[in-house]
């Protein structure tokens, strides 16, 4: 029997095998930042151990910087200390760091692959969940948490118990591919899938709703497998992952011979089985609003809010769940989303603040005001994002609009530095979860593609982005 | 890291499911650059109000859980952010098991290298013991729950029990693999990234 591309990448990488145990998998890319790592590098320390590969490990500072002007000192002093102590940790381990002040910061699943670090058919790991971003290369990339990251760190390696794996075929092809985003699809599947449906499997996303995506749209959707309960989502590499990763910064000498040796094995086989499989068809999906307290809890932009008993279908655990949700939110069930009017909102995140990202938002924005009842705000995802939006002339476009434009970090993602919501204030943003509090404790938030969050700035209240005159 | 011994104890129920890391540890204390202290975090919004005060309704603030070692919870719990602080938050607090239908992976993983114990038991058995309230027993070696009538079983893989039970240094197991590392990194097609 065949095997699948997950079971390629992992069989490539297996060190030590056990019977009925984990197996001890090679880590080719370790990516660090600032909040998982400093107790991290202090296990290293007491026990006199050193960084194995400093030459496989890239750090840089992303979830708790400021996005205003970089010149200033940053004012919230635990977070400052984080920051230094990274500074620190990185020049005593000698692991190259971009800094707050580097040309290449930015958050660390937007800037791996602009400089080339992502690689097909490699394993990468990073104490941050959103790792999964870099599976749309057809690399096996997952989030570990801080203990895994000292153990990486010293071993260049992991304990790891197989993963199954779930197929994700995305058919079809979408009739407003301007208004309905990879978001849309992403949060499609999660509806569907629920957010525990992928735990315990690797999800291999197919079919020629991806094969036509971008790649930063690819990234969308392996973003978020993790809030399909995944811990890593791939797509198989093809012609426009190769030419992605063609000629930038840190693009390996002898990249084009590893192009041939990825084209040719960097594939599921025909007669390969998956674990689980789901398919979605995308031809008439509409634009996707979450509703609730997490990514599951989402609907079409012309449906109305749920009434719990509807969304829980029997399950009681659900329907609590549905009514907290409801309370937290404020909303009432049968409001249809349309009329829902936010306060907030945030174009940004490792989901969607790439140059495409914006260049999209943009096209709605253009010549328009933000409503006078919203405060919105763009936070591209790298500093490279930054200046190429701004050689396009999109930084003006967005301030014109009466947009804030700032700089490259996480931001209102997770609201660990001073962008946050107030609590009760409700937010349309670009980010992937809409946890309580996530966004800034009491806060609201609402997930969409940037599209809907541009419309929604513009209009005050979501909207259907198919009514909107994008072609 | 401790030897994970038997646990003698009545469970906190908490009846929420999807229940995420950014409940159980609020961002805004993840800023700390050590691991301990983080109990006082644990569930922050659900354990305090805007003013601080305890909230008498969630399950925590009752009194009788006070010196509860265990807590049982709905399906996918730990989902989301991959922050360790999650598990040293319950860890600090003084859970030593915790007994769901599902946990998110990556906080799986998580709970084992700071001497939790993640139980996963199908529904029935994890309906039978919430509403369990005198004190039950937890055996890790021979994989067994006991409550005064009956003994339930479950399951863990033995690589993962081990290190509970001996209190083993993870990373120091792994160096005895040394060669087999050192041999893998010799065949590897993947280049430095410098």
């Amino acid at each position: 029997m065949g095997k699948t591309l997950f079971e390629k990448i992992w069989d490539a990488h297996v060190v030590v095998e056990k019977e009925n145990g984990p197996s001890l998998i090679y880590i080719d890319r370790h990516l660090v930042h600032e909040v998982t790592s400093p107790q991290a590098f202090d296990g290293l320390r007491m026990n006199n151990r050193r960084v194995r590969r400093p030459d496989l490990t890239i750090a840089t500072m992303d979830h708790n910087v400021p996005t205003n002007d970089r010149s200033l000192p940053i004012l919230d002093q635990t977070s400052a200390i984080q920051i230094k102590t990274l500074e620190k940790n990185c020049q005593e381990f000698g692991i190259q760091l971009f800094d707050i002040n580097s040309p290449n910061q930015g958050i660390v699943h937007v800037i791996g692959p602009q400089l080339g670090i992502t690689l097909p058919g490699s394993t990468i790991v990073c104490g941050d969940s959103h790792t999964s971003t870099h599976g749309a290369f057809g690399a096996l990339a997952f989030g570990i948490g801080t203990s895994e990251v000292e153990h990486v760190l010293a071993s260049q390696s992991l304990w790891l118990e197989k993963p199954k794996s779930f197929e994700i075929k995305v058919e079809g092809k979408r009739k407003n591919p301007h208004a309905v985003t990879a978001k849309d699809i992403i949060l499609s599947i999660i509806k569907n899938i629920g957010t525990g449906g992928g735990t315990g499997t690797v999800i291999e996303y197919s079919g020629e709703g991806i094969t036509d995506l971008s790649m930063e749209q690819r990234m969308t959707i392996c973003n978020m497998s993790i809030e399909g309960g995944a811990r890593a989502g791939l797509v198989a590499p093809d012609e426009n992952t190769f030419e992605y990763l063609r000629g930038r910064k840190y693009t390996p000498k002898n990249y084009e011979s590893l192009v041939e040796y990825w084209r040719e094995n960097l594939k599921t086989d025909s007669d390969a089985k998956f674990d689980k499989t789901y398919t979605l068809h995308i031809d008439n999906i509409a634009p996707q609003v979450s509703w609730g307290t997490n990514p599951g809890m989402t609907c079409d932009v012309t449906e109305s809010v749920p009434y719990p008993d509807e969304f829980a279908k029997g399950d009681q655990n659900q329907k609590k769940a549905a009514q907290n949700a409801l309370e937290y939110m404020n909303l009432e069930a049968g409001t249809p989303i349309t009329e829902i009017k936010i306060d907030r909102v945030f174009i940004g995140s490792c989901t969607n603040a790439r140059l495409e990202d914006l260049i999209e938002a943009s096209k709605i924005i253009k010549g328009q005001k933000v409503s006078e009842k919203v405060r919105a705000m763009v936070v591209p995802g790298s500093q490279m994002v930054k200046r190429q939006a701004e050689e396009l002339g999109l930084d003006k476009i967005f301030t014109e609009a009466n947009f804030e434009w700032r700089e490259a970090g996480c931001s209102m993602c997770l609201g660990m530095n001073p962008d946050i919501l107030s609590p009760g204030e409700r937010c349309a943003s670009t980010s992937n979860r809409n946890f309580e509090g996530r966004q800034g404790a009491g806060g609201r938030t609402h997930l969409v593609s940037p599209v809907m969050a541009a419309a929604a700035a513009i209009e005050g209240h979501f909207v259907d982005t198919r009514e909107l005159d994008l072609d | 890291m401790e030897q994970f011994k038997k646990i003698n104890s009545i469970i906190t129920p908490l009846d929420n499911v999807n229940v995420d890391t950014d409940q159980i540890v609020p961002k805004q204390f993840l800023k700390l650059v050590q691991k301990s202290g983080f109990g006082k975090y644990l569930f922050y919004n659900w354990r305090y109000d805007e003013n601080e005060k305890p909230r008498k309704n969630f399950v925590l603030n009752d009194q009788k859980f006070l010196n509860s070692k265990i807590l049982i919870t709905g399906e996918n719990f730990g989902c989301g952010s991959s922050r360790e602080h999650a598990v040293w938050a319950l860890q600090d607090y003084g859970f030593a098991v915790i007994i769901a239908p599902s946990f998110a992976d990556i906080f799986y993983s998580n709970c084992f290298k700071n001497g939790i114990l993640p139980i996963k038991l199908d529904v029935t058995n994890v309906q039978k013991l919430r509403n369990e309230s005198d004190e039950i027993e937890v055996d890790l070696e021979n994989q067994k729950i006991k409550t005064k009538t009956e003994e339930i079983s479950f399951d863990i893989d033995s690589y993962r029990k081990k290190i509970l039970l001996e209190g083993l240094d993870d990373i120091a197991q792994t160096f005895q693999f040394e060669k087999e590392i050192s041999q893998f990194e010799k065949n590897s097609k993947i280049p430095s990234v410098l």
